[in-house]
């Protein structure tokens, strides 16, 4: 199906309530100046939204807009995520005394605002609109990242990722310019059609792609695109970077899976996708992958702040899902799916965690987490240890099974070397991560410090996001089997 | 029917949530629940004896259900003759080890929590036929293993708990790898080990080889096999006594399980062509830089960890040979071994409680003070050093009866280690227990009834199988004769 604007309106009714969500917080923020209640209507919208994702019809695959928009389940995918985790965010903030000190109204509304560009950006049927919603989520996350007013480190981070992600966009822009002059088309269906025909040439293709992966590396935080990553999380309010490090990565890799599988491949047959242009970018990727993860891990060995820490374990963590990518196939994109998932309640869970220790110390170093365990902290102690675990993909947690599906589809396609380095990329991330175990449960508490104060708003969230990373593994049939339908490309 | 397994490992699960749900305070509370899980798992254990029909080679109890369908994973349970061996094992000294911890008093919630996820995992993989499954539980040991040691240990704790974590978890990537592999070589894609072993001719002999060694690297690290072992005196030397037996009694069996389940049984021409120089003369190394290690010690603990090495080294020997002696001997020697090494290092805590320190040097006449201990203390050692009519003796008399057919050489080496056991036990016997007393400990108090209570089961055991042994021989007999035919003729 190919709609116009009008008829297209009922398929975006989630982003519309998105968008009504931010415009009451801006208002009642205006008029009535009650805190308290901006968190819950921002929640609210959130939602709403989630509820009308399920009521928007699904059976129907197609554009929207004039071809500017998607309509498939890669998409709808992609909104859920979002959304859950703009969910988190709001929930977490809710907690944390560093955004309680900041306006509200504002903070509420741009992450709304975000969550749209986010969600138009995994649906985008055309460069220029992917390019829109792209800088619409980067807009929203420069500013707030520096939204911590009178914090030097706070308003340094914004500055640097702004310079850092205007660079990154431009030159992605300029991508994008050479791909239109080469295919003579943004529509990325028309953009498939002719490098169907092999008409391009291959060195200006590789030349295109390569500028474009500048601009989505920075969103996945890839090497070498990711030196914003440490120095943004470290300055930015806790659920901000936690926001950057799901949904944001998320967004990036749900454009990045787009452009390069549905549009520069074709599918093959038996799961197995085949490049069309003449150049081996899977190649390319691979050597991104190995590289990412590698620097990732060793660098955050080095860390002695929990969310700089929490960065390059990010960098890591992009250039495992990587891997889903470098594979070309079926199999590996599902598990590529299914570890954003999974990503999502550990990585959350980890920053849930951080937010409780922040509003006891005021820092992120991780003295804060020493002996936390036994300290009025045992519960997101452990919490905190199941979250590490599954980062680092012990079982029974869920981060073990997304380990185990990428690298059962990279052990599929016979790339032993990968799959080795990517095991031992794991065993070198227990270094880091149990540096914050060891602190938590074998150091003792230091002499006289005061209990951690754990409130029912933490233990909920923590147990909500705990239970998730300790069940969904375990019970990985319907989180796979959504992984699996997501797995739907409209290609006109 | 549900099977026995199953609540095997179920039980001390529950009995893990139990212990989460109570007060941190009540201590004993703590203690009882933990211990009354324990306690079914042994009963079953008993029952499994009395029902495991012996005359059967193949996996007997099973239970099998489809999990994640779309990956072909399945629970799948069940237990041969070596696994019965291990479990009956394991549920004696889950239940033995309880009352070994009662004198932990700091967390005891959480140590006895972390204890009975161990006890679950530990059951988990000596029973478990998916391969997933095994992985899961595999791994599972691993994070309560590093709490007990990081936090109940002694003062370098934290090092050998992540030191032990390290080496666990860097063998274990390569056992994962390994079994994806096999998952795509084996057609239909499955992670059925029955079905594994039943397919064992389709895989083509480089896949075996690469397969084997990393199989073998992962089991070596747990067994442990030089140069792998140095993770093992540390962990064994901080660990709480009660973990410290885990540790030796059961876990370190599990490096040599493995490799009997998934090298010998699904990747047997491999077997026929590595297990030589890696097992047999590897083996052989072990027993005598075991010994000499063992030798050179003057920390007690220290001196039955490098001893454990010695005796795993008979294990590696016993199944390199091939011979039904040899193979049977092996898996008896994983038995004895289980109970023999609890012994001494429920003996070595036993002393440790009392006088806060384990130099052999230190001590002096202690027979005097503490004559049952010093009792049971000769009857352990004694065992060690495999005197005849102890159970240990049997076992290390069949490994180098099958070793001798084979490789004459390795089992006078593996032989004439014996001279060097006895060397350093008897020396260590007289240091500590004979000789002038040292005043200082005069006034040490005998064994505690708890203490004796922990002890005799495990010293029945080490008297009855030294003098009738058949009892095991009976249960692993079958299974092990049917998976040395499929290795032997190739060699």
């Amino acid at each position: 199906m190919d709609l116009g604007n009008v008829a297209s309106l009922r398929f975006i009714a989630p982003e519309l309530v998105l968008v009504a969500a931010a415009l009451v917080v801006f208002v009642v923020d205006l008029l009535v100046r009650d805190d308290e209640r901006l968190a819950d209507i921002a929640l609210g919208g959130l939602a709403l939204a989630l509820v009308s994702m399920a009521l928007v019809p699904h059976e129907l695959n197609g554009w929207l807009f004039g071809r500017m928009l998607f309509h498939d389940p890669f998409a709808a995918f992609f909104e859920v995520i979002f959304a859950l985790s703009a969910m988190a965010t709001v929930w977490m903030s809710m907690g944390s005394n560093e955004v309680r000190r900041m306006s509200q109204g504002e903070y509420y509304g741009l992450l709304l605002l975000g969550t749209v560009g986010a969600c138009f950006m995994a649906a985008a049927a055309n460069l220029l609109m992917a390019y829109l919603a792209l800088e619409t989520l980067s807009i929203v996350s420069y500013v707030l990242t520096g939204f911590v007013r009178h914090d030097r480190r706070s308003g340094e981070a914004a500055l640097k990722y702004l310079i850092f992600g205007g660079v990154a966009s431009g030159v992605m822009l300029y991508g994008m310019s050479w791909l239109f002059g080469l295919c003579g088309s943004l529509d990325l269906v028309v953009i498939h059609g002719v490098l169907e025909s092999g008409d391009a040439p291959a060195l200006p293709l590789f030349i295109a792609m390569v500028l474009m992966l500048a601009g989505l590396g920075f969103k996945i935080s890839m090497v070498p695109f990711h030196m914003w990553a440490p120095d943004v999380y470290a300055g930015a309010p806790i659920p901000v970077a936690a926001f950057l490090s799901v949904a944001s990565k998320a967004a990036g890799f749900a454009l990045l899976v787009r452009l390069l599988l549905p549009t520069f491949s074709t599918a093959g047959s038996g799961g197995a996708w085949h490049f069309l242009a003449g150049v081996d970018w899977p190649q390319l990727l691979l050597v991104l992958s190995v590289v990412t993860m590698t620097v990732g891990n060793l660098a955050a060995l080095q860390q002695s702040g929990v969310k700089r820490m929490l960065a390059y374990s990010g960098v890591a963590h992009a250039g495992y899902l990587l891997m889903g990518l470098v594979v070309l196939s079926t199999p590996g994109l599902e598990a590529m799916l299914f570890y954003l998932i999974a990503y999502y309640f550990m990585n959350l869970g980890a920053f849930a965690v951080l937010i409780v220790v922040h509003n006891h110390t005021g820092s992120d170093a991780i003295d804060g987490f020493r002996g936390l365990a036994w300290r009025g902290g045992a519960f997101p102690a452990v919490a905190m240890a199941a979250f590490l675990f599954s980062l680092i993909g012990v079982p029974p947690f869920v981060g073990f099974f997304a380990k185990l599906y990428l690298f059962a589809a990279v052990i599929e396609q016979k790339m032993y070397a990968l799959a080795l380095i990517g095991v031992l990329n794991s065993v070198i991330s227990v270094g880091y991560y149990f540096l914050i175990l060891r602190t938590m449960f074998l150091d003792r508490p230091p002499a006289g410090a005061s209990a951690v104060v754990t409130t029912l708003h933490d233990y909920a969230i923590l147990l909500i996001l705990l239970t998730a990373t300790c069940v969904f593994g375990l019970w990985s049939g319907p989180m796979f089997a959504f992984a699996r339908y997501s797995l739907q490309f409209f290609a006109g | 029917m549900e099977s026995p397994l199953s609540l095997m490992v179920a039980i001390p699960l529950v009995g893990m949530l139990l212990v989460l749900v109570l007060p941190s305070a009540a201590h004993n509370l703590i203690r009882w629940t933990a211990a009354a899980a324990t306690v079914p798992p042994l009963l079953l254990a008993g029952w499994l004896f009395a029902n495991f029909d012996r005359t059967e080679a193949g996996f007997q109890f099973v239970e099998r259900y489809a999990w994640i369908p779309d990956f072909g994973i399945q629970y799948i349970v069940g237990i041969d003759g070596v696994s019965i061996t291990m479990v009956l094992l394991t549920a004696l000294l889950s239940f033995l080890c309880v009352f070994a911890s009662w004198g932990i008093d700091k967390g005891v919630k959480g140590y006895f929590a972390l204890f009975l996820l161990l006890d679950a995992a530990m059951v988990g993989v000596f029973v478990a036929l998916d391969f997933v499954l095994f992985f899961l539980f595999w791994e599972l040991m691993l994070l309560p293993m590093y709490f007990l040691i990081g936090v109940w240990g002694g003062p370098r704790r934290e090092y050998a708990a992540i030191k032990f974590f390290l080496y666990t978890m860097a063998g274990s990537v390569l056992i994962l790898l390994g079994i994806l592999a096999l998952y795509f070589a084996t057609d239909p894609h499955t992670f059925d080990m029955t079905v594994m072993i039943a397919s064992r001719d389709q895989y083509p002999a480089t896949l075996q080889y690469v397969l084997w060694l990393a199989f073998f690297i992962g089991f070596a690290i747990k067994i442990p096999a030089f140069p792998f072992h140095t993770w093992l005196p540390d962990a064994h030397v901080e660990a709480p006594t009660a973990i410290s037996v885990i540790l030796a009694g059961v876990l370190l069996k599990m490096g040599t399980y493995g490799i009997l389940r998934v090298n010998f049984a699904i990747l047997p021409e491999a077997t026929a062509e590595l297990a030589y120089t890696l097992l047999g003369a590897l083996g052989a190394f072990n027993i005598v830089y075991g010994a000499l290690c063992a030798m050179a010690q003057t920390d007690l603990k220290k001196l039955v960890a490098y001893s454990s090495i010695s005796h795993m080294g008979y294990v590696m020997l016993g199944m390199a040979s091939f011979t039904q002696q040899g193979i049977d001997g092996a898996v008896l020697q994983m038995f004895n071994h289980g109970t023999v090494t609890a012994m001494l290092f429920l003996l070595v805590g036993v002393l440790y409680d009392r006088a806060h320190h384990r130099e052999i040097y230190g001590f002096g006449g202690i027979a005097a003070v503490m004559p049952v201990y010093t009792g049971f203390v000769a009857l352990a050692f004694f065992a060690a050093l495999g005197l005849p009519g102890l159970s240990a003796f049997i076992s290390e008399v069949l490994v180098l009866l099958g070793a001798w057919q084979r490789y004459p050489g390795l089992a006078a080496i593996g032989a004439s280690a014996v001279i060097l056991t006895a060397g350093y036990m008897l020396w260590t016997l007289q240091r500590v227990f004979l000789g002038p007393l040292n005043e200082r400990y005069a006034g040490l108090p005998e064994i505690s009834p708890r203490e004796v209570f922990t002890l005799a089961p495990l010293a029945v055991l080490v008297i009855g199988l030294g003098v009738y042994p058949q009892p095991v021989l009976d249960l692993i007999d079958t299974t092990l004769a049917q998976l040395n035919a499929a290795i032997a003729p190739l060699l």
